[in-house]
């Protein structure tokens, strides 16, 4: 094994991984950031995101209307320091992208445009076309490359992390290239690595979205926080899952089911408004929970459409015209195009509800800090309680870069309160330990489980039990089928026995992972006995504020269910109200 | 859906059991809205785990999964079975060393984006850091197609040029600096032409336009090289006939 000692070990080298890494570099270059990541920076899963970033800039918006629009639509799980703080850094942030050359989309006047999105009261997404994502990932890596302090590790996927006395001291990662291991250690590690939507079978998550960060806090010992709350995007492609993102509807698409007709009105939602004249915060711009609610409800009533794909209902972009769809929605239009063959010009297109986002994640405080020493997690695969119950779009591009920069400064502090904080012996041992798993797993000659089967299995108990809307049969039935699995993931074989990029290895890897969290899912979803934002339970249909307006957390326990804990939740000054998303009251 | 058989003739190299590259012939039943990626999803859930290429968001963007379709460099999201004939070659990026089966080695071309300075640079005093700089819809125009590489390499597969001389810098990374030296807020075009004016940059293109044809995002990284050939020019052209005027 090789051994390289670093300061601060960054994994995930998206948007989050990013920031943090330019804000350590730029605190201190002295401070050697050592950033891993399982696939090259510009492959990162913030590349997909499409529709922008929140952040107040106009005379019209305020701080306290993005903080109230993000704390309903979280339905009041959101911790209200951490989003305090977040609409104070937002617009910072976005400025700070816009002077590090992030080719925002621009108004007449020269400044920045601002689009409307779900749940939002004001118009206050920055955004690139609709490629807000790619082009963020982009100027984030380019600005990057630009600083020696930061050493990236590209194609090397994180196995484990390092920890002794309650404090982290490293990872220990595999090099695609070579199947050397690595024992990285370090003063503090930071996670960014993204969220776990490859658990469903159905995600606008790339391949790599398979929650490594999380699951190594989990096995470490780390709590995962409202891990029950999985965000449905309500307009994904067919058969792919690919996002059409909210840019759409903000831009004034809407939502119709087999009848032509407009359904959301029939949700809390109306009254309808005029075609082409997007109202914000109601209809199509409802938040996303209560979208992806309505094409649930509209498909039992036998409202939907259709498709060689399975159910859809229609969004309807054509009165936009050619020319706005391609200036503001190419991608849009070359994706609906490309892969269902419809042309949003001149049909409408088939959606459906997506598995997009996780809200919970490992449990950090406003700071990132983890419950153990020296690690931190940001992005999605923390869980910051920025989002609550339902995370608003384009709130999360920039919950990576006003988090990155904070847990990165907190780390910085870290170290040089505490030099002389790597680890000894003990890390030593415990990276032996983990490399010996993997080793005896590639070496593994016999078993009759396949890797993909299992890995199907997982996915369709997800989606049965802990769907839209999940009841405690369903869900006991989950956890019981990924705890089987979690046995039978024993006899699976790696039949690829190269050193060289071995992705059968890393699948396998992945899937373990995958399984972990999955558990945690179903267990939070068991656990929480109400219906809130994106958690929704048949058996529990109203909001319990009394008691469950509280955190879950999550921890595992070897062999068995995880064990299940609750945390309360901050709050400062708006207390529990009805999340009014009606035409009526938005005047 | 309509199914039909394709036949996958696919490039296998595993540098530790093979002496050189060999085709391994795979039938993969196909729906016909799959992506040539969707096939080879397929091979490796179904008929062949050890088979390594790279891929993730199935969307166009990420760039992961470059390779050579029929000779072609395509995305292979972006390809589709529709419109393939029944037999379909995949081989990894052509003019990259290979590292396993469909995967390249990126060193040479990540190497290069670092020396290209692709990132703002300013010169004088920093910009107020609660103030955004104004930019015309036109001047983003300017540059804005060439923000739009995704760095999937399909143009280094492509070029005449980088086949011969691994040295050039290549169309993507000059397109990516044109990018800044285009970008209003930019104040480094100076560092970067003498990066890109040397032997290995804009002048070794011979100007085939291969790269622009390829290019999956419509990027045009020959109009990119022609126009810094141009600066370029000018640019000597003040520094050697008219000393004295601000470069």
């Amino acid at each position: 094994m090789e051994h390289v000692k670093t300061d601060i070990v960054i994994v995930g080298a998206g948007g989050a991984g990013l920031r943090a890494a330019i804000a350590i570099a730029q605190a201190n270059p002295e401070i050697d950031v050592s950033l891993i990541s399982k696939v090259y920076p510009m492959r990162s899963h913030t590349c997909a995101a499409e529709g922008g970033a929140a952040g107040v800039k106009r005379a019209d918006d305020s701080l306290e209307m993005h903080f109230n629009d993000t704390v309903s639509g979280g339905d009041w799980l959101c911790d209200q320091d951490v989003v305090d703080y977040f609409v104070q850094q937002a617009p910072l942030e976005l400025i700070q992208l816009e002077h590090w050359g992030c080719p925002w989309s621009r108004d007449e006047d020269g400044s920045v445009a601002v689009r409307p999105f779900g749940g939002m009261k004001k118009k206050r997404t920055w955004y690139a076309a609709d490629k807000s994502g790619f082009h963020i990932l982009h100027t984030l890596f380019q600005t990057s490359m630009q600083f020696p302090s930061i050493k990236r590790y590209d194609e090397f996927f994180c196995l484990d992390l390092v920890h002794e006395n309650g404090r982290c001291t490293g990872v220990v990662a595999l090099e695609m290239r070579s199947g050397k291991f690595f024992h990285f250690e370090a003063a503090a590690v930071i996670l960014a690595t993204g969220g776990a939507g490859r658990i469903f079978p159905f995600t606008t998550n790339g391949a790599i979205k398979t929650g490594d960060g999380m699951a190594m806090a989990y096995r470490a010992g780390v709590a995962l926080k409202d891990m029950e709350f999985v965000q449905y995007h309500p307009t994904g492609l067919p058969g792919t899952g690919i996002l059409l993102t909210e840019g759409c509807r903000g831009e004034g698409g809407v939502l119709v089911n087999r009848h032509g007709y407009r359904y959301l009105q029939d949700y809390g939602m109306g009254p309808e408004t005029p075609i082409g004249e997007p109202v914000l915060k109601t209809m199509e711009l409802g938040p996303r929970d209560r979208l992806s609610q309505a094409f649930w409800h509209e498909q039992k009533k036998g409202n939907t459409v259709e498709t060689q794909w399975g159910d859809c209902i229609l969004m309807d972009m054509r009165h936009l015209g050619e020319k706005r769809i391609n200036e503001r929605l190419p991608l849009v239009r070359e994706l609906a195009t490309s892969y269902v063959g419809v042309d949003p010009v001149k049909d409408p297109v088939p959606v459906r509800p997506v598995v997009h986002y996780m809200m919970g994640g490992i449990d950090t405080n406003i700071d990132g800090e983890t419950s153990m020493a020296g690690l931190y997690a940001i992005g999605e695969t923390a869980c910051g309680s920025l989002n609550g119950a339902n995370r608003l779009g384009s709130n999360s591009l920039t919950e990576l870069l006003v988090f990155g920069k904070r847990a990165a400064q907190r780390a910085i502090e870290y170290i040089a309160a505490d030099a002389d904080s790597q680890g000894g012996a003990g890390s030593r041992s415990q990276a032996e330990t983990a490399v010996k798993k993997v080793r005896e797993l590639l070496q593994r000659q016999t078993g009759d489980e396949s890797l993909a089967g299992l890995r199907r299995e997982m996915m369709n108990s997800l989606e049965e039990g802990a769907g839209i809307y999940r009841e405690a049969a369903g869900l006991e039935k989950t956890c019981r089928t990924l705890a089987e699995l979690k046995g039978r993931f024993s006899n699976i074989v790696v039949h690829d026995k190269s050193n060289v990029f071995n992705t059968d290895l890393q699948q396998a890897l992945e899937l373990q992972n995958m399984l972990d969290i999955s558990e945690t899912v179903s267990a939070s979803a068991l656990a929480r006995e109400e219906s809130r934002g994106a958690h929704q339970r048949l058996d529990f249909p109203g909001r319990d504020d009394e008691n469950c307006l509280r955190h879950s957390l999550c921890w595992r326990q070897e062999g068995e269910q995880p064990s299940m804990a609750w945390l309360d939740v901050n709050i400062t000054r708006s207390h529990p109200g009805v999340r009014d998303y009606s035409g009526e009251t938005q005047a | 859906m309509s199914n039909r058989v394709l036949q996958l003739e696919i490039m296998r190299y595993d540098p530790e059991q093979d002496a050189e590259p060999a085709y391994r012939t795979y039938s993969v039943p196909c729906q016909e809205d799959w992506a040539i990626l969707d096939a080879l999803n397929y091979i490796k859930e179904n008929l062949d785990t050890t088979l390594s290429y790279r891929w993730s968001c199935h969307m166009m963007v990420c760039g992961s999964c470059g390779m050579m379709v029929n000779g072609e460099p395509s995305l292979t999201c972006k390809v589709f079975v529709r419109d393939l004939p029944d037999r379909v070659r995949i081989e990894p990026l052509a003019n990259f060393p290979i590292e396993r089966d469909l995967v390249v080695v990126l060193d040479d071309v990540m190497e290069k984006m670092q020396r290209a300075q692709l990132h703002i640079i300013r010169s004088g005093e920093a910009k107020d850091p609660s103030s955004e700089h104004e930019q015309s819809p036109a001047a983003l125009k300017k540059f804005k197609q060439y923000t739009m590489c995704i760095n999937c390499m399909a143009c280094y597969a492509a070029c005449p040029q980088y086949a011969l001389d691994p040295e050039f810098i290549g169309p993507a990374v000059l397109a990516l600096a044109h990018r800044y030296n285009l970008d209003s807020r930019d104040q480094g075009r100076a560092q970067r032409l003498n990066l890109l004016a040397d032997h290995d940059g804009a002048w070794n293109c011979s100007f085939v336009g291969a790269c622009s044809e390829v290019c999956p995002k419509q990027v045009d990284p020959a109009a990119a090289i022609q126009q810094m050939k141009i600066e370029a020019s000018v640019e000597w052209l003040k520094q050697n006939l008219l000393p004295g005027m601000p470069s």
